[in-house]
């Protein structure tokens, strides 16, 4: 391609250079994303290494988190980065399914724009504003509402009734969930959103003039034609609660240890980062430290991976 | 085409033009002192700054990044002082070249939410609190706690533990004291700016603790005696090394340092918990400035000490409003006296002899 554009242009002096210039320029920038990102590796793993040398293959399964003794394990965050995670997205990806095919189909023109406007405003809030509103009226309203029925009702079931054991703390593993839920609605929604209407119309009025409903018309004809893009929506917002911190900071509860309950306080790598890095001295300590954050980025890495994979896989099918 | 490749071509270059002139015309100021350090004293000495620049024009730059980052940035010489809200040992000190000295107060308050105790009704020692953060007393009826407080009439209710669970000095005080006043903490849990927590539930900074501790019933936790202070929080009275209840007050926590024995502790290695004194609070901790011995720039170490020597005398008002507590005037003299012995230029001469007042 390049070496086309540049037959194309000689004998015109300025432009040759120009395009050289031009070429290298966005070469350099496109490099330098590469470069930051390697940089960001090596520094995290040679940070993280005095770490993996002392706790081994050992640091990915204990869970004693001990500042003092300078022992430590990394379950329990990564426990907690997951479980929060697996909640975010199990209640926020139908909801966002939901709005957005009331705003693509069902929705009154008058009221579309403003609703999309409210959506998109949702995910400009700053994630401290979130912490805070989840410290003071979120988890205090769980811990009156939400919490004290769960234990009731889904506490009693054996079973699954351990996953809603203990006391109504307010704060906790559940709550961190739904906290990141409601930030990462909204991206979820506003790629769906986008994708939803780059499905021609022809499409969707043949559909109807069949005679589907609207609820066919989506099932059958926009989400498969758009199955790509609803993919990257949802990988969007997994990698956002992933390692979304400050919120899950303030209503996780902090505590390094798994329980069963999703009502008991736990932590995630990143709170553990935001809480601990400041104050950490010791080689081990900060060591460890990296060493989780680095761990943070191999699972998000492995999300984008396997999301890869199965949009391959999808288009694959699609091509048969 | 031409034209507009032409004014792309000339729009790069004046965005790279205008990008590199900060780092030409860098500012040249005169007398700029930086420090970096511990985040609970960064009120006060943000306060000093503003005013000791409204007085002399010096301006004072901190950056409340943590103990932890502040050590680290001492060591690398990327500002004058560095602030810690644990002292180093000797060892630690003479490593690096280093020196260091307490520059404010402040205490650690037990906070509890049992309905029907009031602040100042609930009296525990610190055997009793260490059991409690250890999770071998869970109930508010035991009869350890019942002993201590006759009077009170405590439910039957579990005692719902808080801490902070980011790292930071208050903690490091807090665990401090437990360990000095019960050596099953010591072995099990230890001191440290973050430990590993037998029971309970962590809130981020003072507000996390005290927002779970007051919407919990049963809880007891742990904050800042500013932060207990300016929100009427329902405080405990502790025993103290006297075997007398003290209450958290300005006055105890100078009764703790009064009580302490500097001129005992090399390179002011010490810690303000469990003090003698009939009044000393016991879970009291001073914040330190860290300092290098041999100065590479004796102009600017003189400016430092020069604002600290003013915040000692003229801040102590200040602090009060903030409800800090100013370091008692024996001990201001120790540290100056130290300054003259320890702090000198690359020749030996000492930078800093007496105050400029």
């Amino acid at each position: 391609m390049a070496d086309i554009a540049l037959k194309e242009t000689r004998g015109k002096p300025f432009q040759n250079l120009f395009d050289r210039v031009f070429h290298g320029t966005t070469w350099f920038f496109a490099m330098l994303v590469l470069a930051i990102l390697g940089g960001v590796i090596v520094s995290l793993l040679d940070g993280a290494i005095p770490a993996f040398r002392t706790f081994g293959w050992n640091f990915l399964v204990t869970s004693n988190w001990n500042p003092v003794t300078e022992k430590f394990g990394a379950l329990p965050a990564i426990y907690g980065t997951l479980v929060t995670s697996a909640i975010a997205m199990v209640v926020a990806v139908p909801i966002a399914f939901g709005i957005t095919i009331f705003i693509t189909e069902l929705c009154p023109p008058w009221l579309k724009r403003s609703l999309s406007t409210a959506i998109e405003l949702l995910a400009a809030v700053p994630s401290i504003i979130y912490g805070i509103w989840g410290l003071f009226v979120f988890a205090p309203f769980l811990q009156e509402t939400l919490q004290p029925l769960l234990i009731e009702t889904l506490g009693e079931i054996p079973v699954i009734g351990a996953l809603f054991d203990g006391p109504p703390l307010g704060i906790g593993i559940l709550t961190a969930g739904l906290i990141l839920a409601i930030m990462v609605l909204p991206f979820i929604s506003a790629v769906m959103r986008d994708v939803f209407e780059t499905v021609p119309p022809m499409l969707k009025e043949s559909a109807y003039g069949l005679g589907c409903t609207t609820w066919e018309v989506v099932w059958n004809v926009v989400l498969p034609f758009t199955r790509v893009g609803v993919i990257g929506a949802v990988m969007l917002g997994l990698g956002r609660a992933l390692g979304e911190t400050m919120a899950v900071t303030f209503v996780i509860g902090n505590a390094h240890r798994i329980k069963a309950s999703l009502l008991a306080p736990g932590t995630t790598i990143s709170a553990t980062l935001a809480n601990e890095f400041t104050e950490a001295t010791g080689e081990a300590y900060i060591s460890t430290l990296f060493a989780i954050g680095f761990i943070l980025f191999v699972i998000t890495l492995m999300v984008l991976v396997v999301a890869k994979l199965m949009l391959m896989r999808l288009q694959k099918q699609a091509g048969n | 085409m031409i034209i507009n490749r032409r004014t792309l071509f000339g729009a790069l270059m004046g965005a790279l033009t205008i990008a590199s002139l900060p780092a030409l015309t860098a500012p040249a100021q005169a007398a700029e002192i930086s420090g970096a350090g511990a985040t609970f004293p960064y009120p006060i000495y943000a306060k000093w700054a503003e005013a000791y620049k409204a007085k002399t024009g010096t301006a004072m730059n901190y950056q409340s990044i943590g103990s932890g980052g502040g050590i680290k940035q001492i060591q690398s010489k990327t500002v004058d002082f560095g602030a810690s809200d644990m002292p180093l040992t000797t060892a630690e000190l003479d490593k690096s070249g280093l020196m260091q000295f307490p520059m404010i107060m402040g205490g650690v308050v037990p906070v509890v939410n049992i309905e029907g105790v009031k602040p100042g009704e609930l009296k525990l020692d610190g055997e009793t609190l260490a059991s409690i953060y250890l999770g071998k007393i869970s109930k508010w009826n035991d009869a350890a706690i019942a002993k201590l407080n006759p009077s009170l009439k405590l439910p039957n209710q579990a005692i719902a533990v808080v801490q902070r669970s980011d790292g930071s000095g208050t903690t490091f005080i807090f665990t401090n004291y437990l360990s000095k006043v019960s050596a099953d903490w010591k072995s099990k849990v230890g001191e440290n700016a973050s430990v590993e927590w037998p029971v309970g539930q962590g809130g981020k900074g003072n507000e996390g603790v005290s927002a779970i501790t007051s919407r919990t019933a049963g809880a007891i936790g742990y904050v800042e005696y500013a932060y207990a202070k300016q929100n009427k929080m329902t405080y405990v009275l502790l025993k103290n090394k006297d075997g007398e209840f003290a209450a958290p007050e300005s006055k105890a926590f100078q009764a703790a340092a009064a009580g302490a024995d500097w001129a005992k502790a090399p390179g002011f290695y010490l810690l303000l918990t469990d003090q003698p004194g009939k009044d000393s609070w016991p879970i009291t901790g001073a914040s330190f400035i860290l300092m290098y011995k041999t100065q590479d720039k004796p102009a600017i170490a003189k400016e430092v000490l020069d604002f600290f020597t003013w915040s000692y005398a003229s801040g102590g008002k200040m602090a009060d409003d903030l409800d800090y507590v100013p370091m008692p005037e024996a001990v201001v003299k120790m540290v100056e006296e130290t300054w003259k012995k320890d702090i000198k230029d690359a020749s030996g001469k000492p930078i800093w002899t007496a105050a400029k007042m």
